[in-house]
């Protein structure tokens, strides 16, 4: 499914890196200009400073490399190391695969956006968490199931969420 | 040694080196199946419905990017082979909308075509992708990515022909796409409007935003004077669809078509475009005189000026402030032709049947209304025309040849090769030189700026002056040519730029085709047009010269100027959002 939080004009908006980031990116790209096959390097040390590549940045790594938006987009859409979006330093995914679902997901689900403070596809504004729904993870036996940086926590209950969460901090 | 000689099928082929298996096939009279390879683009390699059985080699090639080779051993219709194109087929309609019913493409979809005639049954596969909202923010270009195949050749065709890159593959694995970068809508983009992509595109994934039920709704409005005018271009062309031989000049069964359709008058923009011609180079002889700026640039093609506003904006001023010839004949039709017949123009729907694209788009800019009424109302490309004529149950090949109407109708041979690159700075220069040097210019046609290459330049003495001219068409040409002027290494005083390659002829509103020598055939009709022509210099055309006497003046005069003229924007606005006003103070450019 297409990531719907790459639609919204918050993900669009161009204020969200500061300009003493956008100088470092700058830097980089002055370093590889006119280099042949510069724009995944680019995209990778601007990753690195910004921790995401949001549209703004994409912008103007096109703009300076003089290569068409949709090109940069579709190199950063085509590999999975690239972001377009904050990732948050602890990733929670909620399981809402028929089984999860069935036993109690979407409460679970609830609870985990009320206290890791995030949306699906989002960040808390502290940058603490992320947020997904991942397809079924193949553990229906322990539905329902919550994952934390890829730590697996079993048959959860939305009560037990914020005791799971306080161990990542 | 530059032949190959190969075995296909069990016939000897010969081809040149370099040439593909497909191509040699080709030649041989063995048709293979293609889908993502088209010949004006290269590519492919990406579908595999070209898959063949080389002899010796480990897995079957795609014809379509595999280079013929000496000796080779080809099959193209073996059980491996045909149970292997059938399977890629099913995958791809497997995940297709089957919408073969409905779908503008249905009579012209390659992949139908293909469906049919490789019997293919899609039960085998469970249907692989959800279907993905349609597009239609611009006012020329629709997209339905759920019928997109990926077959990238609209992407070819926007970032390496056209040098725009509004489109390009995205996402990966069962959810890739061709979209937008960022998932935008094309609106946003910097895409043209050149419908280059329509062209190319086998399916129904791209296509032109459809007018004809708009402009029906007209025809059968009793209270409106409805009156069209129709491009060089479409005359060249318009045959094709129903089935005549590419190169047919179809200009008189087109006007009777169109009058049997129920338009109340047809005028020519051939016309118009000798009326630009006289605006553009009264234009030229006073910046020849003045200093500049120079180059002067045509500004004939709005997939062009589109581009200049979103690529090149600091080229505003050397772009000519004419009027497309589409938008002087709006203008022209509902003052001028109002006041003439005694017809309110409030009451007239004006209407255009265009080659091309982003005259869609042009007609919609809010600044084209300067008589205080649209220009032009609404914008048909040759293929949505020969759909109305079609529907109408109206065949080209049966209907009573007519005139265009008179006064604008009247046109020289200048107007017509308005229609292929190198036609309008052909055109002008006639009439600039005959300005300049009063006298007409040995032999009229100017070889060096025809044919097809990308970029052409001319020098010619003109009463004691030199004049450096250059042609470019395709968007890509047009970005080089502007490279070099920009950067000092050539200084021309006149350039033409059309966005599309080859000019209107092959603009994006034309007939399909995959014939690398339709743009030949076409030109040859109005080609053939100009040298059939009395009169084959703007400035002479009588009904030109009425229009100055009784209304405009003399060119470049006040009325002509608010009328003919226009303002290009500042700074980059994404195409489907025209500025708003344009400040002609602010631009500098209201002389
Ligand atoms: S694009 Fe072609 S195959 Fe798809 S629905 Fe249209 S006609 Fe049918
Ligand atoms: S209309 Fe032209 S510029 Fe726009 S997407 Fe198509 S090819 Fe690209
Ligand atoms: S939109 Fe058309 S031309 Fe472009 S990739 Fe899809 S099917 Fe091919
Ligand atoms: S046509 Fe050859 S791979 Fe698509």
């Amino acid at each position: 499914m297409r990531d719907a939080a790459v639609r919204s004009p918050q993900a669009r908006g161009s204020s969200a890196v500061d300009a003493s980031v956008l100088a470092q990116v700058d830097a980089v790209i002055e370093r590889y200009r006119g280099k042949e096959g510069a724009l995944i390097p680019v995209l990778h040390e601007t990753q690195e400073i910004v921790g995401y590549l949001p549209r703004c940045v994409q912008s103007r790594i096109a703009g300076a490399l003089r290569i068409p938006e949709s090109q940069v987009y579709g190199v950063v859409t085509f590999y999975s190391f690239f972001a377009m979006k904050p990732t948050g330093r602890h990733k929670i995914g909620v399981c809402l695969g028929t089984a999860c679902y069935v036993k109690g997901g979407a409460a679970v689900l609830q609870a985990v956006k009320q206290a890791s403070g995030a949306d699906v596809d989002d960040v808390s504004s502290d940058g603490r968490f992320g947020v997904e729904v991942t397809r079924c993870v193949g553990a229906c036996g322990l539905a329902p199931v919550l994952s934390v940086d890829g730590d697996i926590y079993s048959r959860v209950s939305p009560d037990s969420v914020p005791e799971i969460l306080a161990r990542y901090t | 040694m530059d032949r190959v000689k190969l075995v296909i099928d069990g016939q000897s082929v010969e081809a040149q080196r370099g040439a593909t298996i497909l191509e040699a096939a080709r030649q041989a009279g063995i048709d293979l199946p293609t889908l993502c390879h088209h010949p004006a683009l290269g590519g492919g390699g990406a579908c595999r419905v070209c898959v063949c059985e080389v002899v010796g080699a480990k897995n079957l090639v795609a014809a379509c990017v595999t280079p013929a080779d000496d000796g080779m051993v080809v099959w193209t219709n073996s059980k491996v082979v045909r149970e292997a194109r059938r399977t890629v087929l099913e995958l791809i309609i497997a995940s297709h909308p089957q919408e073969c019913l409905t779908c503008v493409r249905s009579e012209t979809c390659e992949l139908r075509r293909l469906a049919s005639r490789f019997h293919v049954d899609p039960v085998r596969f469970a249907r692989r992708r959800e279907p993905l909202p349609k597009d239609e923010s611009s006012p020329s270009i629709v997209r339905d990515p759920s019928k997109c195949v990926l077959c990238g050749r609209c992407v070819l065709a926007c970032s390496v022909v056209q040098h725009v890159g509004a489109i390009g593959f995205a996402h990966r694995g069962i959810e890739t796409t061709v979209e937008p970068a960022f998932g935008d809508d094309l609106a946003s983009t910097k895409c043209v409007a050149c419908g280059q992509c329509t062209l190319v595109c086998p399916v129904g994934a791209i296509t032109v935003k459809d007018d004809t039920d708009a402009v029906f709704e007209a025809l059968s409005d009793e209270t409106k004077h409805v009156v069209v005018q129709v491009a060089p271009a479409v005359r060249a062309a318009l045959g094709e669809e129903f089935g005549l031989p590419a190169g047919t000049d179809v200009t008189y069964q087109m006007v009777g078509a169109l009058r049997q359709l129920g338009f109340d008058a047809v005028f020519d923009t051939q016309f118009s475009a000798d009326l630009t011609i006289v605006e553009e180079g009264h234009e030229l002889i006073e910046r020849l005189n003045n200093g500049g700026p120079l180059p002067l640039i045509t500004s004939c093609s709005p997939g062009w000026i589109n581009y200049m506003e979103n690529f090149h904006p600091s080229l505003q001023d050397h772009v000519s402030s004419c009027k497309s010839p589409q938008q002087m004949m709006g203008a022209v039709i509902k003052t001028y032709y109002a006041n003439k017949a005694g017809v309110d123009p409030a009451e007239i729907v004006s209407v255009s049947v265009m080659p091309c694209t982003a005259k869609k788009y042009e007609a919609k800019r809010p600044e084209m209304q300067s008589s205080g009424y649209r220009d032009v109302d609404f914008v048909l490309t040759t293929r949505e025309l020969a759909v109305m004529l079609k529907q109408a149950g109206i065949d080209l090949r049966n209907v009573h040849h007519r005139d265009f109407d008179h006064p604008l109708g009247e046109s020289t041979g200048a107007g017509e090769i308005f229609g292929v690159t190198g036609g309008v700075m052909e055109a002008a220069l006639r009439s600039v030189a005959f300005a300049l040097a009063k006298r007409p210019l040995e032999g009229l046609e100017l070889e060096p700026v025809r044919g097809f290459d990308g970029l052409r330049e001319a020098e010619l003495e003109v009463a004691g002056r030199k004049l450096r001219v250059a042609v470019a068409h395709g968007l890509a040409n047009a970005e080089e040519l502007l490279r070099r002027i920009e950067s000092g290494e050539k200084e021309y005083h006149f350039v033409e730029i059309m966005a599309c390659p080859g000019g209107c002829i092959a603009g994006g509103g034309q007939p399909f085709s995959q014939d690398p020598e339709i743009r030949h055939r076409r030109a040859s009709v109005l080609y053939a047009g100009d040298r059939s022509k009395g009169l084959r210099m703007s400035h002479e055309n009588p009904a030109v010269k009425q229009l100055y006497r009784e209304f405009l003046g003399v060119p470049g005069s006040r009325v002509a100027h608010e009328l003919l003229h226009t303002t290009y924007c500042h700074g980059a606005p994404a195409h489907g959002q025209p500025a708003t006003a344009r400040d002609v103070s602010k631009t500098g450019r209201s002389r």
